[in-house]
């Protein structure tokens, strides 16, 4: 026998008293768990759709709404590429980066996709009058970085770079295939595609990015624009802009640069999932004080009734010779196991939760985060831990005698 | 040897002070066999805990092999209790949730022997009180002879030269006491000092002495030898 073979049978023998206070934790650690899981999850897709943008001021088309970029990425209506230049060639501070965008609507093999045109890197540098342009990407570091913003993760740069290779160099007789278009098509980078009437040769197929760009096609903006007859127009500008200078009231002098256009920021578009995070960040506070109080309580309440009932249990152990350390020590490892299966049961409850119902409250596919089992198990462990203290040491001081006297 | 110089003890009960010992002063030596009789309430109990190490005195010294018990911190005491001394109850105070041999191991585990030595060891105590086919039984479904005599195993665990018992046969038939008596005698005969409180005058006759207590005071405070026994 060990002494967690006596605690072990213990706990067994009399596990309906334990039952509430070990729910109570269970249930506190199951919440907590679910609703860290789902706000990673959430939060990672506010990150993704910025860097999808890969810009944080949008230019569009007066009536159009930010939704309808998102979601359809789609607009009937345009604005000249004048205002690109009238942008460029203006005194503002702080436009780090200009992307023009124009998109069709294409049918592909009986499939609808978006046809997008776009800037490549090589032609602004050919105007030599922007610096550093890339379509898709913001730079790396310096003051346009979204991560200076609040409540946003810094995008995964990696996935970025690969796009921006490419995208330096864009012929205006090639094409970039997102990922979706390219495996449901079956299309290869070296590839030939007929686009309106035209041919394009695929010089490559984008990695995944999990946002509307993997079922749009890419090709030269002025491409795009003589095929559809439509003249020089676009209908978004993405722009990279500082965040000292947005704070500063760039939107504001974009505005009034361009009074046709409406303008907004990349907060406005992400601002309900940033209100959704903040909720469930909020929500994830009270639930770790609930669980603190009421967990620890019960178990602290548990604890004392426990050792008050075994009074003549532990006079007999002291009887045949266990020291105060080997009754702290049974009380503490009774409060470690307490901790240790409400953390783990609390964990996998929490992540079934999370992956089950994380789609449905949150609109995002939920996976389960292994390392949360960390988390869980150290805060239920820490909880009833600290319960089990006072409880623990009071079994261990109590006077061995009096324990037979009274019954 | 164990000893009682000067020994009084008195309960705060309420804010006023209840004597249970009065000036005890007690000499047993090796190898005795000593019975304590007297009424109810006159401090059998609380002098047998206090020759156990489990009742602080409020005066004087209790000395066993030497050592002044009361002189020592609480774990040193149950240090020594582990290794001298062994107690049997009238409620027997087995753990309701351990089987008989786990009840008996308890003191092997707390004197630090390996699980194999343990149960080793349990097994042939339990098997020499008779109960070696009893061994998975937890106490509550155990006969009160059965479970007095996994007690008794228990006591012998840690091989203690001290016995102390309290009214052990107080809750048994005469037959069962007839056998825990016999034990008791056995174990004796082994070289153990035995201690024992009890109301049973036929378990009082058995031992070699008796100590007599009225009213929290020791009426003989070297033992006398036992009347019907020794003549
Ligand atoms: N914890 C206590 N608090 C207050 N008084 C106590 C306590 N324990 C014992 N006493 C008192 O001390 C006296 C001696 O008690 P003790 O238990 O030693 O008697 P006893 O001889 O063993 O009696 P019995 O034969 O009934 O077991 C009694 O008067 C009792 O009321
Ligand atoms: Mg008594």
């Amino acid at each position: 026998m060990q002494l967690r073979t006596l605690v072990w049978r213990e706990i067994f023998e009399r596990k309906n008293q334990l039952a509430t206070s070990f729910l109570a934790i269970l249930l506190g650690i199951t919440a907590i768990v679910a609703i860290k899981n789902i706000t990673f999850y959430s939060e990672k897709a506010v990150s993704r759709e910025l860097d999808a943008l890969g810009a944080n001021i949008l230019v569009l088309p007066k009536s159009a709404t930010v939704q309808d970029y998102y979601s359809a990425d789609m607009q009937d209506e345009t604005f000249p590429e004048a205002y690109v230049t009238q942008l460029s060639t203006s005194d503002l501070k702080g436009l780090d980066n200009l992307s023009p965008k124009l998109s069709v609507p294409v049918t592909l093999q009986g499939r609808k996709f978006t046809l997008t045109g776009i800037l490549p890197k090589s032609e602004f540098q050919a105007k030599a009058m922007w610096e550093g342009a890339g379509i898709f990407t913001r730079p790396e570091e310096g003051c346009g970085e979204i991560a200076d913003m609040p409540d946003v993760f810094k995008p995964p740069v990696k996935e970025t770079l690969v796009r921006k290779r490419v995208i330096d160099d864009l012929g205006p007789e090639e094409a970039l295939v997102g990922a979706d278009v390219g495996q449901l098509l079956k299309i290869a980078e070296g590839d030939y595609l007929d686009l309106l009437g035209q041919t394009f040769k695929v010089s490559a197929v984008l990695p995944q990015t999990g946002t509307v760009d993997d079922s749009r096609v890419f090709a030269h903006l002025h491409t795009v624009q003589e095929m559809t007859d439509q003249g020089a127009v676009i209908n978004a500008i993405e722009i990279v802009g500082c965040c000292q200078e947005i704070s500063a009231g760039l939107v504001q002098k974009i505005n009034k640069l361009l009074p046709d256009a409406k303008v907004v920021t990349v907060t406005q578009v992400v601002d309900t999932q940033v209100k959704t995070n903040q909720m469930m960040a909020s929500l994830s506070t009270v639930f770790l004080v609930i669980i603190v109080l009421v967990g620890g309580a019960s178990i602290a309440n548990y604890m004392y009734a426990n050792v008050f009932e075994r009074r003549r249990e532990i006079g007999t152990l002291m009887a045949l010779g266990a020291g105060s350390s080997v009754i702290l020590r049974m009380f503490l490892l009774k409060g470690l196991l307490l901790g240790l299966v409400g953390g783990i049961g609390g964990y996998i409850l929490g992540t079934v939760f999370a992956v089950t119902f994380g789609p449905r409250l949150a609109g995002i596919a939920v996976m389960p985060m292994p390392v949360l089992v960390l988390w869980a198990v150290g805060l239920s462990v820490g909880i009833a831990l600290v319960a089990s203290c006072l409880p623990a040491r009071n079994a261990a001081r109590l006077d061995p005698c009096a324990t037979f006297q009274e019954i | 040897m164990l000893r009682m110089e000067g020994v009084s003890k008195s309960y705060n009960h309420r804010a006023s002070a209840v004597t249970a010992l009065r000036d005890a002063n007690v000499q047993m030596d090796r190898g005795d066999y000593v019975s304590i009789v007297g009424p109810s309430g006159s401090g059998k109990s609380t002098l047998l805990l206090m020759l156990g190490g489990m009742l602080s005195p409020t005066g004087g010294r209790v000395i066993v092999d030497g050592a002044s018990l009361y002189d020592m911190t609480p774990n040193q005491r149950a240090a020594f209790r582990k290794k001298n001394i062994g107690f049997v109850f009238q409620t027997f105070n087995l753990v309701p949730y351990l089987t008989a041999v786990e009840n008996v191991q308890i003191p092997l585990f707390l004197a630090g022997k390996d699980e194999a030595t343990q149960r080793d060891q349990a097994n042939r105590l339990l098997e020499r009180v008779g109960l070696s086919d009893r061994l998975d039984h937890k106490p509550s479904e155990l006969s009160v002879g059965q479970q007095q005599r996994v007690a008794l195993a228990r006591v012998l665990a840690n091989d203690p030269a001290v016995i102390l018992a309290d009214e052990p046969t107080g809750n048994l038939d005469p037959e069962t006491s007839k056998q825990v008596i016999d034990f008791l005698d056995e174990l004796n005969k082994e070289g153990r000092t035995i201690v024992m409180v009890t109301h049973d005058p036929r378990a009082a006759e058995r031992a070699k002495s008796t100590l007599r207590l009225v009213e929290g005071t020791v009426l003989n405070g070297k033992a006398e030898p036992s009347l019907i026994a020794h003549g």
